[in-house]
């Protein structure tokens, strides 16, 4: 069998397709920003070397490379994170130094980072004029409020000003960030991987709100790893490789394939082939599981399935449906409030992670920085951090450093993870090669059954081709593989049974063959299996 | 010009020697003008210092005997802070070694054969420091009480305990009313070595080096670093944090009571008021001047204690006021403290001629 998913675009573009109309570059003479020749060096990498950046007023700059191409580096420059060891910058056409996230601020720089930085119990009021430079004694917070409802209002950024920033979703906790930049008079806007966390529908809003903020003469620069999204969102493109600015291209004179040739330097098939192969016996069985969120409210009911060794299950739906505590309580870090789940035809109901481990069960969180590294200790360490309490990593309880060596050798070399050794502290790796050392990690460890949250998640094209491949041939080993994901290319393409979650529960499990976007999106939005074919 | 203070983006091998290097002259010269307000030449001060840690033999045997508890306490409190538990506590934890130890000598004796006295007074001294480590190490891991808290509070528990015996209850009646218990018979003494200096010396050395092997080559070491890293990432991989806690807290108690052990046994020879000088307090700034690295202890532990006895020798040699030598061990130390900040920051200078171009 192979499921060719040759149309991505067709597939991916949907959320997009309001938005696919071109501007014309405008003729403005100088260019808003002006980077020229500019190198970051970290110790043994070259992170940015003698790169251009050229961008003008109501202009939107893609900017696009492999994992750790330099992209981030780039960016952290400009809005005074770092500082280049060589390069000038030129704001309006006048030579400009940034020495802080605050002189960025003043020149009208506002980034959004790959990790949002909002403080998690103040309100979005609050975090919005955190950190402004002339913010009196006692902030007047009516005339705040008032400026922010009406910012909201233009740009069609709907908040709560008053409410806190941890009950808002990660989709709104960007429109903050969006809002801070533009509160402080952000002329240009830099987008780390925004989209990475969004529903396509929130990934929709955010090219909505781009566009009206270009309409009004302000700029924008954005790294993606989608593709289509580059076609949807920009004028310009700019590829990075190896921290060299290899091509600049205008959008509309380009396609995605083409850019993904030029980044990776190969032709991306953006196909997956999967042969069919027998089923073992069931891995992962839960009958009618609920579970409590951190509040105490139900966040799952009554989940019932089972996936077979050999099976990769997704789970599709809107985040913030459960997905989160599904993965939470298969894993052991969450306990179920009611029903039961066996791995391995074991019960395995609320036994701690440790026990779900030694019954051979990888994890791939959701959420890298907090579950996945430990960012002061060594990629290797970080590798070794599943299976160190076996022999070869331990014998007798002593570690074999030489051996944890060999494996993170292996492993870095296997999942290509771009770090300059193996010691080097996993912190100082870019956002995709930290997930590549998590997926390194978990996929190398699993013994049967893989729990895998938005594996893909901040992955280049070729990483998420491989990747993909990687997951398949593992289940064709015989790993039973629960999938989540919001990338419904990838459902389809990789999975062999899609689950639908909505507020909880399970709308329904079909195989992936028969499942359309139509009917999942039907499912995403609470609509029952059965219900849809009739 | 402006001068901004930010946080290194890498880590910096040159910042790690440098700094410390640079504070520690800072030091000096601060010290240097505080001593030239007192009329006392800073030269001859210092080189009175140094001679007082280091210039004899007899000297330097007492620079050992005020570093070995340093050592002790140190490599307890860094246990304890890899896995970021702020445990403030070694004093207390010294002190009721010290008075456990002292239990079995005084009462225990008539039971045992006396080679058995020393051995066992060891290991119930380390109980004991253990046991009042493990109570906020629990309180920490069961009900989420602040550790920092904790630890200060038994701190005083245990020094008013040990006030309350040797004044009271285990006061020596031939004593003629100083405070302490009778001394303990000779065949319980902690052998010496070098003038005053003992086998705890030794003990801190070999467990220095223990450490350092459990810390970076064994399963549990690698735990270790893993939950002071992410605390996140240890559960995510089934490391069980509360587990952990506890029998790290358990050892940096145990370390801390044998530095008590060894104070009573080695030095004092009998409960006595003055058990500890603050050595637990001390041990923190040694534990993080060493980066929380159990060989770098043992140095700053010894440069430590030779600021400590230097600074005493000063105080009486060149006839500074009394508090002077405590002053000066707090002027040389502070800087140093402060250094220690800017191996992860630093400070950045901004010519504002740039500058003028940007603010039109
Ligand atoms: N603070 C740092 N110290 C040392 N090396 C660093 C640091 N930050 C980045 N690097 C290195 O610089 C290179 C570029 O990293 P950068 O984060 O810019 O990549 P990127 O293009 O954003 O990748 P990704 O798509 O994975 O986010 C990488 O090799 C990375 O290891
Ligand atoms: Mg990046």
């Amino acid at each position: 069998m192979i499921i060719s998913i040759c149309q991505p675009y067709a597939l991916c573009a949907w959320p997009f397709a309001n938005f696919c109309f071109r501007r014309e570059t405008k003729k403005v003479t100088t260019p808003i920003l002006d980077m020229k020749g500019i190198t970051k060096r970290f110790p043994n990498v070259v992170a940015n070397e003698n790169v251009d950046v050229e961008l003008y007023p109501g202009e939107v700059l893609a900017l696009l490379g492999e994992n750790g191409a330099g992209k981030s580096t780039l960016m952290n420059v400009l809005a005074g994170m770092y500082r280049a060891d060589a390069g000038e910058i030129f704001i309006r056409g006048k030579r400009v130094e940034i020495d802080s996230p605050r002189d960025a601020m003043r020149l009208g720089i506002g980034m959004i980072h790959q990790n949002f930085m909002l403080v998690d119990t103040m309100t979005v009021a609050e975090n919005i004029i955190l950190g402004l430079p002339d913010l009196p004694f006692v902030p007047n917070m009516v005339d705040v409020n008032g400026r922010i409802r009406q910012l909201s209002e233009r740009y069609n950024l709907q908040v709560d000003p008053d409410s806190r920033i941890w009950q808002l979703s990660v989709g709104e906790q960007q429109r903050v960030e969006i809002l801070k930049l533009i509160y402080r008079g952000a002329e240009i806007l830099i987008l780390d991987e925004p989209t990475a966390v969004l529903t396509p529908q929130e990934a929709k809003e955010l090219n909505g709100i781009l566009q009206q903020m270009t309409r009004e003469g302000k700029s924008a620069i954005f790294i993606t790893h989608k593709m289509e999204e580059v076609i949807a969102f920009s004028d310009w493109v700019r590829v990075l490789n190896k921290g060299r600015l290899v091509t600049v291209k205008q959008t509309n004179r380009t396609n995605p394939q083409e850019l993904a040739r030029l980044m990776v330097g190969r032709d991306v098939l953006f196909r997956l082939e999967k042969k069919d192969h027998d089923l073992g016996d069931v891995a992962l069985e839960l009958t009618d599981v609920s579970a409590n969120n951190d509040k105490g409210l139900p966040a799952l009911q009554g989940i019932s399935f089972r996936i077979h060794s050999g099976e990769i299950l997704g789970v599709a739906g809107v985040a913030g449906n459960g997905q989160k505590q599904l993965v939470e309580i298969l894993t052991g870090l969450r306990n179920v409030s009611g029903g039961k789940i066996r791995i391995f035809n074991e019960d395995k109901t609320n036994k701690s992670p440790l026990e779900i481990i030694n019954s051979g069960v990888s994890h791939i969180p959701a959420d890298r920085i907090a579950r996945g590294v430990a960012g002061d200790m060594s990629v290797a360490n970080n590798l070794a951090m599943k299976c160190y309490r076996k022999p070869p990593l331990v014998r007798k309880g002593f570690l074999h450093p030489a051996r944890i060596l060999d494996l993170a050798r292996r492993m870095i070399d296997l999942f290509s993870i771009d770090t300059p050794t193996p010691q080097t502290h996993a912190k100082f790796l870019s956002g995709g090669n930290i997930q590549k050392t998590i997926l390194a990690r978990e996929i190398d460890a699993c013994r049967g059954l893989l729990i895998a949250a938005y594996p893909a998640r901040g992955l280049d094209v070729g990483a998420t081709e491989f990747v993909r491949k990687q997951m398949i041939a593992q289940s064709e080993a015989g790993t039973a593989i629960l999938l989540v994901s919001e990338d419904l290319e990838e459902l389809v393409g990789v999975a062999d049974n899609i689950a639908v979650l909505f507020e909880g529960k399970v709308m329904g499990i079909l195989p992936s063959n028969k499942a359309d976007t139509e009917k999942l999106g039907m499912m995403m939005a609470g609509v029952k299996l059965e219900e849809t074919t009739a | 010009m402006r001068i901004v203070f930010e946080k290194r983006k890498t880590l910096s091998r040159k910042a790690i020697f440098l700094v410390p290097l640079a504070s520690f002259f800072i030091s000096l010269i601060l010290t240097a003008i505080l001593l030239a307000i007192f009329k006392a030449n800073p030269f001859v001060t210092f080189i009175a210092m140094f001679k007082g840690a280091f210039g004899s033999w007899p000297n330097f045997t007492e620079t050992l005997v005020k570093a070995t508890p340093l050592m002790l306490t140190g490599l307890g409190v860094l246990v304890a802070f890899r896995l970021k538990f702020w445990n403030i506590g070694a004093e207390g934890q010294l002190t009721l070694g010290g008075i456990a130890a002292s239990w079995v000598v005084l009462f225990w004796t008539p039971f045992l054969p006396p080679w058995m006295v020393l051995p066992l007074a060891i290991l119930v001294g380390m109980l004991a420091g253990a046991f009042w480590a493990g109570i906020p190490a629990l309180l920490k891991v069961r009900l989420k009480v602040d550790e920092v808290l904790t630890t200060l509070m038994l701190n005083y528990v245990a020094i008013l305990f040990a006030e309350h015996l040797y004044y009271g209850p285990w006061r020596d009646p031939k004593g003629f009313g100083f405070p302490g218990t009778p001394q303990f018979p000779d065949f319980t003494w902690l052998p010496r070595i070098a003038g005053r200096a003992h086998l705890g010396l030794i003990f801190a050395l070999v467990l220095a080096l223990v450490l350092w092997f459990v810390l970076n080559r064994t399963r549990w070491g690698f735990e270790l670093q893993v939950i002071g890293n992410n605390p996140g990432a240890a559960q995510t991989q089934g490391i069980h944090i509360a587990k952990n806690i506890m029998t790290a807290l358990l050892l940096a108690g145990a370390l801390a009571g044998l530095a008590g052990v060894c104070e009573v046994t080695g030095i004092s020879r009998r409960l006595q008021q003055g058990l500890s000088i603050g050595y637990g307090y001390t041990a923190i700034i040694v534990a993080w001047l060493a980066q929380l690295n159990p060989i770098a202890t043992i140095i700053v532990a010894l440069l430590i204690a030779a600021l400590l006895v230097g600074g005493d020798q000063v105080q009486m040699m060149m006839g500074l006021p009394a508090s002077m030598g405590l002053v000066l061990q707090g002027m040389l130390l502070f800087p140093m403290l402060a250094g220690s900040l800017f191996t992860e920051y630093r400070l950045r200078i901004i010519k504002t001629k740039l500058r003028d171009a940007q603010s039109g």
